[in-house]
């Protein structure tokens, strides 16, 4: 028994069917010889520390600070993210869509949970459940009011759909008043949600 | 298949909530089950389309009723007891019973984690010429496979415009059942809100799916 186990000795009354079920298939995967309990230690960890929306902040700041690297963003969003070595490696399939005033960009797997890990982390539980996958395709506006967002009555609302390998990034606009701001003190605006495209960058100034 | 997963369109499901401040994952064992479908898909047991089938396979009742992490285990005990890489005596005792099955990639250890933080490659090689290009109209097939596909109920039989093209990539309705990679030409197609919802359609929707070229025919 573990050191764990020990804090824990009431835990076996308490655990979820959920949890001892989990916990046997590790032990026949384990004993099976198929994984090493460390390496899933190894992933959750890198799961919880080094992919997190901080990555695609990082690239929504350089394109607001870089005409060219917008460009190479909208053009080939892989190759662009490519170019910023302290971003983790996104595959071969990202696409990035930018939000204008005339075109607000959302997106939804309606089928699972596709979502950009290396930008923005694992998804929350509400992109993964039926409310946003149900709604986000037939009434996007009104899952943006659940979110507390209105847009403009004529803004084109598009939404993608990620039915394939493309994952995509949303590239919001960049907020006013951030003239001259540089792109660490612009990566603090841009929030998880304004990359998927249920919200907006924060307001400069608004805690 | 036409499951309870294929969801855009439908109603009752109420509001989207939100968590504050939400957790990477609310129970450890939820990071359990994820390091364990990462780890077994990057040892060779399976791909991710046939994942995603096992999922999406789950009774419709279990499927509504179940947390995401909880499809995820069900699936991948399903998954590991149909390919033989554990047993159902196993998963009843708790313990390994049987013989294990070597596994296409070897065991996983943390020599491994390098790779599953990379996404892996879809793109293939093409054997024909690409049907259609951007600005063709095109129209989603009406086919219901019994099996795992990626054209969602909700564009069936409706027309919209190629707007890109992206490329050859692996067909998950033939890798899901482990028919090979069959590569297809994959396009992003935009459907108008109200081809899709009908003339009360919020005007201003326009919405795209990734659609391979097996779901379309031109319009």
């Amino acid at each position: 028994m573990t050191e764990h186990h020990h804090q824990h000795h009431h835990d076996h009354s308490e655990l979820s069917e959920t949890e001892l079920r989990v916990r046997a298939l590790e032990t026949i995967l384990t004993e099976k010889g198929y994984v090493e309990p460390a390496a899933l230690d190894a992933i959750i960890q890198a799961y919880e520390t080094r992919i997190g929306p901080h990555n695609g902040a990082r690239v929504v700041a350089k394109a607001w600070s870089d005409p060219a690297f917008k460009r190479l963003l909208l053009e080939d969003a892989t190759k662009a993210v490519g170019t910023l070595g302290h971003v983790s490696r996104v595959g071969d399939h990202l696409v990035a869509v930018e939000n204008t005033p005339q075109r607000h960009n959302m997106v939804v797997c309606t089928l699972c949970s596709c979502y950009p890990w290396e930008m923005l982390g694992l998804p929350p539980v509400w992109y993964k459940a039926a409310p946003y996958r149900s709604r986000a395709v037939k009434d996007p506006r009104g899952v943006l009011a659940d979110f507390g967002i209105t847009l403009p009555k004529e803004t084109e609302i598009r939404v993608w759909d990620s039915t394939a390998e493309t994952r995509f990034l949303v590239l919001p606009m960049r907020p006013a008043g951030t003239d001259g701001w540089s792109e660490q003190q612009l990566a603090e605006l841009v929030t998880r949600d304004s990359m998927i495209g249920t919200g907006f960058p924060k307001t400069p100034g608004v805690p | 298949m036409n499951g309870v997963h294929d969801m855009g369109g439908m109603d009752g499901f109420g509001k989207v909530e939100a968590e504050p401040n939400e957790p990477v994952f609310h129970q450890d064992w939820e990071g359990r089950v994820m390091a364990m479908v990462r780890a077994m898909g990057a040892a060779g047991a399976f791909n991710i389309d046939t994942s995603r089938y096992y999922r999406e396979s789950l009774a419709p009742h279990i499927y509504l009723a179940c947390t995401y992490y909880q499809k995820w285990f069900l699936g991948l005990q399903d998954m590991l007891i149909d390919k033989g890489f554990i047993s159902a005596a196993d998963v009843a005792a708790g313990h390994s019973e049987s013989p294990a099955k070597p596994l296409k990639r070897g065991k996983f250890t943390l020599n491994d984690l390098e790779r599953i933080m990379v996404r892996g490659k879809f793109g293939r090689e093409p054997s024909a010429p690409a049907r259609f290009k951007p600005g063709d109209r095109v129209r989603a097939r009406n086919m219901h496979p019994a099996t795992h596909t990626r054209l969602p109920r909700y564009v069936r039989g409706h027309a919209g415009v190629v707007e890109r093209n992206l490329g050859c990539s692996i067909f998950p309705d033939s890798a899901a059942v482990e028919a090979g990679e069959n590569p297809q030409w994959l396009y992003t197609v935009v459907f108008d809100g109200v081809e899709l919802w009908g003339a009360d359609s919020d005007p201003t929707v326009k919405v795209s799916i990734d659609a391979f070229e097996p779901y379309l025919e031109a319009a």
